[in-house]
């Protein structure tokens, strides 16, 4: 049975195998929770599809949050994308910019998604597979898979370091989902365990330190926005990994970075509301919009 | 920890410990009213909960877990709604609880037949929780596991014939964690019993019949 106390445990026991990683994680988590693998790549599936449905939920013209302070975001970058034929970035980093906060934003109006490993950060693993599945024809069954490789880095950054804003910032929610998807990617793009590895690394050197200063304490302002960094850096970070460019610090040691970036960050900085932009004059004025004096 | 912890649980948003975790707080409440439909509920927010309850929907998700929907159900967000066409009467009320957790939230429940009780549970993180109360008495459990609540009178012996029927009828079963509390000498009494494995839908039938014993009730692992 894996530990799941290091990635380099994952990467080498995948490589001795000659397996990918997520066959690996299936195979352990099949027998830990004494389920057959058929029966959790079908949980597993069911969890792609209610990722699915929030894209299209969260892109919807009238989608609004339940404070009102956010809404629509998803549709705005969808048109854009569609009207300049994928503006700056191209068709498919815009397109997928959208899906990540359509997501964002169902979670912010209370509809249905995946903690992905948390609610705030939960549109970046679905922004990059839904664009493989959607954009690229990847085959949904290789798309699921790469989800247990993604669950399995959170698995080890969860013990290591942390996933919750409350402790470690939005480092440990938005760098963690980040480093998740960029495993997943570079899986799913034919690289090998040990560029998963790599990719993860990079994808958390490039979130160390984002603190977590959410506005009236709500998960939307800056938290879709965030989203939308944690994708694009998990494309990056993938393509860099998978272009030989290795991380200079290994992926084990960024996580416990991360974990030491995240204790010496002042509490008013995790989750709190107590600092950053919540205690901008904005921020407070729309904490006031919401909640009142 | 598995890997649906990381890529899960599938929840309404927006927030894992004020939406998802209130759920299953109000699950609780519905277990223990036997999933009936109350007549009228009073909800107590405490901390974090009474400040930022409209924003993260944790009023919604209280009274939808009441009803006995789970925390990924789509009606979480008209629960108000609901909760108003199925007749219920519901009160929030913003209250400091002292030494409470900050995400804390009491529910008094009141059924038809007049019969009531309380639970009074925290939300602890990731839509984990913690139930601090029911009916006045102190218990200590998470719903992450199969739990026995055993309301009883406090005599000597009941714990062991409880236990015994554990032993002897129901052998496969293991408890993990066995709390008990009294609200004095000889007076009400509730033992928490949380079990490794879900218990046969006989156990609680037969709890019920032993001597000294109130009522008996099986949360399920929310």
């Amino acid at each position: 049975m894996l530990k799941y106390d290091s990635i380099r445990e994952l990467t080498r026991e995948a490589e001795n195998r000659q397996v990918k990683i997520s066959e690996l994680v299936l195979a352990d988590q099949s027998q830990v929770m004494e389920q057959t693998p058929e029966s959790l790549v079908d949980q597993m599936r069911e969890s792609f599809r209610v990722m699915q449905e929030a894209v299209i939920t969260g892109q919807k013209k009238d989608q609004r949050s339940m404070s009102g302070l956010t809404g629509g975001e998803g549709f705005l970058m969808k048109d854009y994308a569609e009207r300049t034929g994928g503006g700056l970035c191209g068709s498919f980093l815009t397109r997928a910019i959208s899906r990540a906060m359509s997501v964002a934003g169902c979670n912010a109006s209370m509809g249905r998604i995946v903690a992905a490993p948390t609610a705030g950060s939960c549109g970046i693993l679905p922004g990059c597979l839904v664009s493989l599945y959607e954009d690229r024809q990847y085959p949904e069954q290789d798309i699921v898979m790469s989800m247990f490789t993604a669950g399995a880095f959170g698995m080890v950054i969860a013990a290591n370091s942390s996933i919750a804003g409350a402790q470690g910032g939005c480092q440990a929610e938005c760098g963690s989902a980040s480093g998740m998807a960029a495993a997943a990617l570079t899986e799913l793009m034919g690289g090998t365990p040990s560029q998963c590895g790599d990719a993860c690394a990079i994808a958390i050197v490039n979130q160390l330190g984002l603190v977590c200063d959410p506005v009236a304490g709500l998960v939307e302002i800056p938290c879709i926005k965030r989203n939308v960094s944690g994708l694009m850096i998990a494309f990056s970070s993938a393509d860099l990994a998978l272009a030989g460019v290795a991380p200079r610090i290994p992926v084990d040691e960024c996580i416990d970075a991360m974990r030491e970036v995240g204790n010496a960050l002042p509490a008013s900085l995790r989750e709190t509301a107590g600092g950053g932009l919540a205690t901008t004059p904005t921020g407070l004025r729309l904490r006031e919009q919401v909640f009142g004096k | 920890m598995n890997i649906f912890d990381i890529i899960g649980p599938v929840m309404i948003g927006p927030s894992s410990s004020h939406t998802a975790g209130a759920v299953r707080i109000g699950r609780v409440a519905n277990k223990l009213m036997d999933g009936q439909t109350p007549a009228s509920v009073e909800i107590i927010l405490s901390g974090s909960f009474a400040q930022t309850y409209r924003g993260h929907g944790t009023d919604r998700a209280l009274l939808a877990g009441i009803m006995g929907y789970h925390s990924y159900a789509e009606e979480i967000r008209d629960a108000l709604d609901i909760a108003t066409r199925r007749g219920i009467r519901y009160e929030f009320i913003k209250k400091d609880i002292p030494g409470a957790h900050p995400n804390t939230a009491r529910i008094h429940y009141r059924l038809e037949d007049g019969s009531e009780g309380t639970v009074q549970g925290a939300s602890i993180g990731g839509g984990n929780i913690r139930v601090d109360l029911v009916n006045g008495m102190k218990v200590d459990f998470s719903g992450d596991s199969n739990t026995l609540l055993v309301m009883h009178r406090d005599r000597p012996g009941v714990i062991a014939s409880v236990t015994n029927l554990m032993r002897w009828e129901y052998a496969e079963l293991n408890i993990s964690n066995f709390h008990l509390s009294r609200t004095e000498r000889g007076g009400d009494a509730i033992m928490t019993i949380e079990i490794d494995t879900l218990p046969p839908d006989t156990l609680v039938d037969d709890i019920r019949k032993l001597p000294n014993v109130t009522n008996a009730l099986l949360i399920r692992r929310l």
